[in-house]
């Protein structure tokens, strides 16, 4: 077959030049395995979460329960119904089988259960709609359905007006849900409610919680419908590095096939004239690209999937730790992903492959090799780059002045990257000829002047290695400024030695007195917050004292000269970042607070960090507080004590009130743990930026080693003009060290660049705070040596290869038809 | 005597095993004098060339520049002989192709030392080059080309020149003005000229001539 003989001897070229066919395969690999890589991450972490919203009821929205953990009884939850409470009953328990397995049963009311339950019924209402009773029938009358998590699809219960058992994948395992009267049964504990659910819209007049249930305490939400906004932000975080890493992986592609195809004119030329028609070369051209996307696509999977697996259980500490979020940690292999990867290797290898291809098909049937003309930086090009450029940078601008929003914030961070890459050659191509025009000597005049030839072969793996070295230095300098930033301020906001819970209001008074007579204890601070709205946004209010702790330590980002004692004459209100953000709100604007009967009004005396938190939150003076809302539950105290005698004291309280584990709390654990989560999150990082700064030292590698085939003729006429092979050799490797470092001193600025976007753009939009930058010479420093070397590594193979160069292989540059 | 060639042996490993291309080549050539060597396409003259011009080791004999013997040089010692003797003309791509022919044309002469800015200008001249000083190399044309590579050597002022026919690519009218060129600039030098050539006409316009056979020289 003609098809299959053309195909031989386009391959043929790869038999002959191994090394380049290995430099496109692990250039389509690593791309496509990076990138498979953070999708798996990002996939296994959502469905993590769409796990955790299922599971939870309890977790999604706000609850109430009784302050002493018991039961709550059905007359308190129907007084609530009557107050304008909008709520629902939950009956949840853990029950031993007769085959020993442990399970969890979760009793709901299908009927008063509030909308954001919506995931947790819909496997419910999907079911029932199927026999056509066009509701909740199979859940509400008896026999009641019951659905279990897959693993449970065995269990033999011996339970009266059990209905169907379906199998749900949205319950987590072993987990049984059903209607709350049939739990009750098989829990035995008839009549009795765990938890009430707070339906997230609540009438405005409702009658005060105190009023009505005093025993009965609110508790918020844990993982709230906000972490998918925060946790989004990861993603889109992880999926922009991800990106990054597959277009830097590109463009090693894109060089080794351009390499392959010039290689080939020859070939093409020979074959076209032997009667091949362009149509039959175009598409056996097409057909070993795809065979070569295929095979790279297939090892890139493989590889994604160990990346991620790698990074998995840091990323999912991470979640958990920055957001609470649950994220299993480990990794299913899914079908999509072979199929997701392929594709994508795939089109980038065709996407690579595009302007070869094009300049192929257009080639006249006898336009004659032309080496080096490719390399030839045109003026015309040079236009269309910066034009480009500029455009880019315009748009970012435009974007930065006028635009909003997360994806705009990416956008803009995209643009100033692609800007700053296509400005890269020129700028180099720039200082290089100023060299040349300042080079006496020959050889160095020859050096430079051969370098600027040099830099269109190599421009490409240039761009890649600064956008790597770029994100490398922007989000290190933003995690690392993260860290600080937040370090700093959990001083300032963990001020105090010891945090104490009280188990109820009884308890709490008991401490405060026993407190207050302590020798030990200088002062004894109250945490003491109510849910109200804020300026019109939901949030929290605290009471503060006036205490010198928050006088010197409370990180202000602004404030009036008299703030604090404003705040202490209940004059001043102080005020979150993020709800400044969001208001518009600035040093002496008046804020309101709702109250459940009127509103009040005070004014902004100072604006404080809050970084972590996405609600809104406000600070007042405590005795404000209480006389606002007298009902506000008062069982939170920060203790201020020598912190020699902390541990001391929280042995007593501990020995005296049995309070322990997350009730008493000592300042320098929970700073311990912040601090984890940050090394965890810093493991990550650095993870991606490894990998992608080792893709980009590889892209520098293929496109030297593929370039010193068409080297020797620009080599060959110094060498006969009395130059060692080894002095040239020196020289090649001199100029891959160069080139990097030139590389690097542009990345600085425009990593600098990335790192503001990332902190004062991304983040104000992803968080709604935003953080001051620091630098770190050092890890620059260290950033810069890794780099060298790596260039360096990268550069010394095919210099020593051309050392070792045979004469006869050098003199055949004369003698040969080129 | 600038150059004396005594029993040169030069031979290559290939598939069917040993090809030896020299058997024992003998010459001379004195200053100012020049020579042409001729012989059947794939005899060995390019070879004999190559080595001459230590570019190439040679695996028998010797070959003298000057009194001094190539055998036995180390890689430095060489590339600094044909920095300093020997000046090459190939039969193409002999021109560095990221410099400008203004810098093609000074190179060699700077590297060696001895930069004669109105003797490169007198030879740009000649060589009717000065409306290309600011090109690059693949902007001009074969014969362009050659004659840049031309004055290159002749800048430098070698003791030795060697090419390997410099006009092989070029057709018959500017073969003849290049090479008619290339003789009247060599004669002012006074260097040593050994060129090879498949033209009789050019072989006849040397002082001596060469036929190279079956690896030996007559
Ligand atoms: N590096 C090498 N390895 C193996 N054989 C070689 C090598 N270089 C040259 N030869 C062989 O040595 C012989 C002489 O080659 P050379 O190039 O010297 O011939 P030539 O006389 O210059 O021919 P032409 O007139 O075609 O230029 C040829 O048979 C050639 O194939
Ligand atoms: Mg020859």
């Amino acid at each position: 077959m003609r098809l299959a003989s053309v195909l031989r001897v386009l391959w043929s070229h790869w038999t002959y030049r191994p090394l380049q066919f290995f430099a496109l395969l692990i250039g389509l690999s690593l791309a496509t395995g990076l990138w498979t890589g953070v999708q798996a991450i990002n996939t296994e972490a959502r469905s993590s979460y769409a796990e955790a919203s299922s599971t939870i009821i309890s977790n999604a929205l706000d609850y109430l329960e009784r302050k002493d953990g018991t039961p709550i009884k059905p007359e308190t939850y129907l007084a609530l119904q009557k107050s304008g409470w909008r709520t629902s009953p939950l009956l949840e328990g853990q029950v031993q089988f007769g085959d020993g397995r442990s399970v969890r049963v979760v009793g709901i009311d299908p009927i008063t259960m509030p909308r954001e339950m919506a995931a947790l019924t819909q496997p419910v209402q999907g079911e029932a709609d199927q026999d056509g009773s066009g509701g909740l029938v199979g859940f509400l009358v008896p026999p009641f359905t019951v659905f279990v998590s897959p693993g449970l699809a065995d269990l033999k219960l011996n339970v009266a007006n059990i209905g169907d058992v379906v199998v749900s994948e949205n319950l987590p395992e072993g987990t049984l849900l059903t209607d709350i009267s049939l739990a009750a049964q098989i829990l035995n504990k008839p009549g009795e409610i765990s938890r009430l659910v707070l339906a997230a819209d609540q009438k405005r007049t409702r009658v005060n919680l105190s009023e009505v249930a005093p025993q009965l305490q609110r508790i918020a939400n844990t993982s709230g419908a906000d972490m998918a906004r925060l946790t989004d932000s990861f993603h889109l975080n992880l999926t922009a590095f991800g990106l990054l890493a597959f277009a830097v992986g590109l463009f090693i592609v894109q060089g080794t096939i351009n390499l392959a195809f010039e290689q080939r004119r020859a070939m093409c030329r020979t074959l076209r004239v032997t009667g091949t028609s362009m149509t039959v070369l175009t598409i056996a051209l097409l057909l070993e690209l795809l065979l070569i996307a295929l095979v790279a696509g297939t090892i890139g999977v493989l590889l994604g999937y160990f990346i991620a697996a790698l990074l998995l259980p840091d990323v999912a500490a991470t979640l958990r730790g920055l957001y609470g979020a649950r994220v299993s940690g480990e990794l299913d292999f899914h079908v999509g992903w072979w199929l997701s990867g392929l594709a994508i290797a795939v089109a980038g290898t065709f996407l690579a492959a595009f302007w070869s291809l094009t300049k192929l098909i257009r080639m006249p049937i006898l336009a004659a090799s032309r080496p080096r003309a490719w390399a030839r930086m045109s003026a015309r090009s040079t236009l269309a780059r910066l034009a480009a450029s500029g455009i880019c940078f315009a748009l970012a601008l435009v974007l930065y002045g006028w635009g909003s929003g997360l994806v705009v914030a990416f956008t803009i961070v995209g643009a100033v990257l692609i800007g700053a890459a296509l400005l890269l050659p020129d700028a180099m191509a720039l200082i290089i000829s100023l060299f040349e025009k300042l080079a006496v000597r020959p050889v160095s005049q020859w050096f430079w002047a051969d370098t600027r030839q040099q830099l269109p072969g190599l421009s490409l793996a240039l761009m890649a290695l600064m956008l790597a070295l770029a994100a490398n230095i922007g989000v290190s300098t933003m995690v690392g400024s993260f860290r600080l930033t937040f370090e700093g301020w959990l001083d300032q906001r963990l001020a105090s030695e010891l945090y104490v819970r009280a188990a109820d209001e009884q308890q709490a008074q008991q401490l405060r007195t026993w407190l207050a007579a302590h020798p030990d204890v200088d002062a004894v601070l109250p945490i003491w917050s109510v849910e109200t709205r804020i300026d019109g946004e939901p949030g929290q209010v605290f009471g503060v004292a006036d205490h010198r702790t928050y006088r010197d330590q409370w990180p202000m980002l602004d404030r009036s000269a008299t703030a604090w004692s404003d705040v202490a004459a209940g004059k001043a209100i102080l005020i979150n970042e993020q709800l400044a953000r969001r208001k518009g709100l600035r040093v002496g604007d008046p804020v309101t607070i709702d109250e459940a009967s009127r509103q009040y009004k005070l004014p902004v005396g100072g604006i404080y960090s809050d970084y972590g938190n996405p609600h809104a939150q406000a600070m007042i003076h405590v005795d404000l507080l209480t006389q606002l809302y007298p009902e506000v539950p008062r069982r939170r105290h920060a203790i201020r004590v020598d912190p020699s005698k902390a541990a001391d004291l929280s042995r007593q309280i501990s020995a005296e009130f049995g309070l322990g584990g997350r009730s008493l709390v000592d300042q320098a654990l929970i700073k311990q743990r912040s601090v984890e989560v940050f090394e965890r999150t810093f493991t990550v990082t650095q993870a991606l930026n490894v990998l992608t700064l080792s893709v980009a030292g590889f892209a520098i590698f293929t496109s030297l080693l593929t370039q010193s085939a068409m080297r020797l003729p620009q080599l060959a006429p110094v060498w006969a003009l009395g130059l060692t092979r080894r002095e040239l050799a020196g020289l090649e490797l001199l100029r891959g060290i160069l080139l990097a470092g030139l590389t690097m001193i542009m990345a600085l600025p425009l990593g600098l660049m990335l790192a503001w976007l990332l902190l004062a753009v991304v983040n104000v939009e992803a968080f709604g705070w935003r953080l001051p930058m620091f630098v770190f010479a050092r890890d620059w420093l260290m950033l810069g040596v890794y780099g060298l070397i790596a260039t360096a590594l990268a550069a010394a193979i095919p210099a020593r290869r051309f050392s070792k160069t045979e004469p006869a292989e050098l003199v055949k540059v004369f003698a040969h038809e080129r | 005597m600038l150059l004396q060639v005594t029993d040169l042996k030069k031979s290559f490993a290939t598939e069917e095993g040993r090809l030896d291309v020299l058997r024992g080549v003998d010459l001379e050539l004195a200053a100012g004098e020049r020579l042409a060597l001729t012989g059947e396409s794939g005899c060995g003259k390019s070879t004999l060339l190559y080595l001459v011009g230590a570019l190439e080791e040679f695996d028998g004999g010797d070959i003298r520049i000057e009194h001094q013997s190539l055998a036995g040089l180390s890689d430095r010692e060489r590339a600094a002989l044909r920095r300093d003797s020997i000046g090459i003309i190939f039969q193409q791509f002999n021109l560095i192709p990221s410099l400008t022919v203004a810098n093609n044309l000074s190179f060699h002469a700077r590297l060696a030392g001895r930069e004669d800015v109105a003797w490169n200008e007198q030879l740009a001249q000649r060589l009717g080059l000065t409306e290309f000083l600011k090109a690059y190399p693949e902007q001009l044309s074969g014969g362009q080309q050659q004659r840049v590579a031309i004055g290159r050597t002749l800048a430098a002022r070698p003791k030795l020149i060697l090419a390997d026919e410099p006009t092989g690519n070029l057709d018959e009218k500017t073969s003849e003005d290049v090479l008619n060129l290339m003789l009247e600039l060599v004669a002012e030098t006074g260097a040593g000229l050994l060129m090879v050539t498949h033209s009789p006409r050019m072989a006849d316009r040397m002082d001596r001539q060469l036929v190279l056979t079956a690896g030996q020289v007559s």
